[in-house]
This record gives C-alpha cells, structure tokens and sequence, in this order.
C-alpha cells in the first residue's frame, strides 16, 4: 500500500450486493427526474430500488441479499 | 460533570481518592462489590482521559496509581469479553464474510419494540441511557487514528469527518443529539443521566474506551465500529418511526433518520475501506476484527434483553 495512486481513492465505488459509493458534492437524478444535492463526504446511492430514502441507500439491500445474488 | 454515585466499595474508595486528590490508597483498594462497582470505577477513570469531573483535578489524568488500577480492571474486563466470544469467523473474502456474520447475529430488537409499542416513558429512559455514549459519539474511534498506518488512517478519517458533522458543529452527531434531548425535554448536559446508566451500559461504553485507548485492540476497535455502524441504519429507522408514533419533536428524529442515511455509508465504508484495508495489510488481526464485532452486538444485545426485561414487568 505504498503507491498513492488514484486506484487506491476512486471517485466511485460499486458495493457488491449494495449500493454505490460516490465521493464528493454531486447532484443525483432520481428516477423521476428530481435533483437530489449530495450533503456529505461520501454519499451512498441505492442501486437496488428498495431503499426508503431513495436516491440514498438505507440498508434495505441486506434484505435482499440472499435472494438476489450480486449482478457485479 | 461530577463525579457520580458511588455503587459499592470500590468506587467508594477510588471516588473518595480521586476527590481528595491523595491516590496513594489505591494501591491497596477494596475488591468491587460485583461487576457493576467495578465497571463504574472503570467507566470513571477511563472519563478522566475524556472530559473529566469538576470535582477531580485534571493533573490526575495519568497518575500511576490510577493508571494500574485501570489496567487491572480492564484486564479483568478484557478476559470477560473475549471469554463470551463465540467461534468466529475463519478468513476469507472479507467484506462478504463480515456482512453475512453481522446478518446472521441474531439479537432481541429493542429498536422494534420502540418502533410499535413503546411507550414515552420508556424511551426517555432509553434516550437517557444512550447519552453516556451518543454526546460523546464517535470520540473512542479518533482514539484509534493515530496508531494506524497512512492508508487506513484516512479511510478512518473520512468517515470521522462525517460524524463529525465534515465541520459544521452544527451537523456534528454528538450536537443532533443533544438538540433532540432538549426539544425532548431532557438534560443534554455531558454526564448529566450517569447514576441511571445500567451494568449493560457501562460495559459498552467501556469495552469502546479499552479498544479505542490501547493500541494493540486497534483492530477490535474497528471490529467494533464497522458492527456498530452494519447494525445501525434499519434500527434507527425503526426508533424514528417509533418516536414519530409518540409524537417526539422533529429534531429528537432527525438524529435517527440522519443515522438512517450516515451509517448506510459509514457500514461500507468501515468494512471495505477501514478493516478491509487493515487486514490486507495485517491479516494477523482478523481475529480482533471479528472479537471488536461481537462484542458490539452482544454487548447491544444484553442492553436490550435487559431493557425488554424490565419493560415487560
Ligand atoms: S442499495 Fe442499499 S438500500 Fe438499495
């Protein structure tokens, strides 16, 4: 873990089974074309559709996971 | 805060010293009256190395005599917790492993119970036994910083800086809290609910000091946080929806839904871009991990079997 390169930091990072990690202020679309402002350093977005709080992750994907294998 | 009440004789006598400011009786202190005596006297001296009391000098901080009896008791404490741990997991892909460990614990829900039947005495009580830990939320894990190597120091620190409000004190956990306690009409002072906490609560804050203030637990203290933060997001939605039902203010519930959203980042990234990392680069810690992980939901668990006890009385 000497070399600070980028593949050690991305921008974005596909959570297996879960949802997706984005580093950084960024406006997300939601499926119904509404804006949402990220407000924290690393925002989770949900990629499993069942989230509460979409376009945040809530966790709800843990209760899919054994139904749904990971597509990633 | 002041020191608190006394719960046998060893508080007793360490209390006494500590007021008095002449430590040289603790080299020969009375044995705890029991396990609750000696986690309180243990949670004290640990609080001397967070805010300290009023009524005890800030010089006695690292005072040798205290220092050994702090040793002793979590010596003692540190026995006890790895003694409850079960078999846990053998090495393997490590964010999937601790995922499925997690969801596989099977505890009492205290948080489903606030969702549907709770009723408002009740969880004030609850909310007063949670400020022993949340108006000082996440200060055990900043403990750790400093004792890890660059890259996991950063991963820790990133995801610091969010319960940390990313520098707005006003987004700070610790002060969403003590916003919601007051809109509640309870005391946010720092200590103020510290007579009532119970055996349950004093071993969780504690066993958080042990592995925040020793380095060699560094890996149980991450252990710890990623179970804290994997056990998190769905239980405080169900405490917000049962603070919505008994008509708690908003701001009482903003703490819970920001939790909601917070620790549904903060579980990935304590597991992939925290213990991940760790064990890449010490794989020899694995065991502490797992040990950090257990003992927060068995330590959560036994609150909550307490608490539904007494409830159902
Ligand atoms: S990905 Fe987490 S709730 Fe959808």
């Amino acid at each position: 873990m000497s070399d600070a390169s980028k593949s050690d930091y991305p921008d974005i990072i596909l959570c297996p089974g879960g949802p997706m990690l984005l580093r950084g202020d960024h406006v997300v679309q939601d499926e119904n074309g509404n804006d949402h402002q990220t407000t924290r350093p690393v925002s989770a977005v949900c990629r499993c559709g069942k989230s509460q709080i979409k376009p945040w992750c809530d966790g709800t994907h843990k209760f899919l996971r054994k139904q749904q294998p990971p597509t990633d | 805060m002041l020191l608190p009440k006394a719960r046998g004789a060893l508080s007793g006598c360490v209390f006494q010293a500590l007021q008095s400011g002449d430590t040289a009786p603790i080299s020969d202190t009375p044995e705890p009256d029991g396990t609750e005596d000696a986690q309180l006297t243990l949670w004290v001296l640990y609080e001397l190395h967070h805010r300290g009391f009023e009524d005890v000098s800030d010089d006695l901080e690292w005072d040798p005599h205290l220092i050994g009896l702090r040793r002793q008791l979590e010596t003692d404490f540190e026995q006890t917790l790895r003694g409850r741990a079960p078999q846990l997991p053998e090495p393997g892909a490590f964010a999937e492993t601790f995922f499925d460990f997690v969801a596989s614990h099977d505890g009492p829900s205290l948080s489903g119970h606030i969702h549907k039947f709770a009723t408002k005495d009740q969880v004030h009580e609850f909310l007063r036994h949670k400020t022993i830990y949340h108006l000082k939320e996440s200060d055990h894990t900043t403990w750790v910083i400093p004792r890890l190597s660059d890259p996991v120091k950063a991963a820790v620190v990133e995801l610091q800086y969010d319960e940390y409000g990313a520098g707005d004190p006003n987004r700070l956990h610790a002060t969403l809290f003590a916003r919601g306690l007051e809109a509640s009409g309870l005391d946010a002072t720092y200590g103020a609910y510290i007579d009532e906490a119970p055996l349950e609560v004093l071993e969780q804050n504690n066993a958080m000091s042990l592995f925040g203030l020793n380095r060699r637990l560094r890996a149980a203290s991450l252990g710890f946080l990623a179970a804290f933060e994997a056990t998190s997001s769905v239980p405080s939605r169900r405490i917000a929806q049962g603070l919505d039902r008994l008509g708690f203010p908003p701001e009482m519930l903003e703490y819970y839904t920001e939790h909601v959203e917070a620790d549904a980042v903060h579980e990935q990234l304590a597991v992939r871009t925290i213990c991940g990392v760790l064990l890449e680069e010490e794989p020899e810690l694995h065991e502490d991990v797992f040990f950090g992980a257990w003992t927060s939901m068995d330590l959560e668990d036994r609150y909550a079997d307490r608490m539904l006890q007494e409830w159902a009385a």
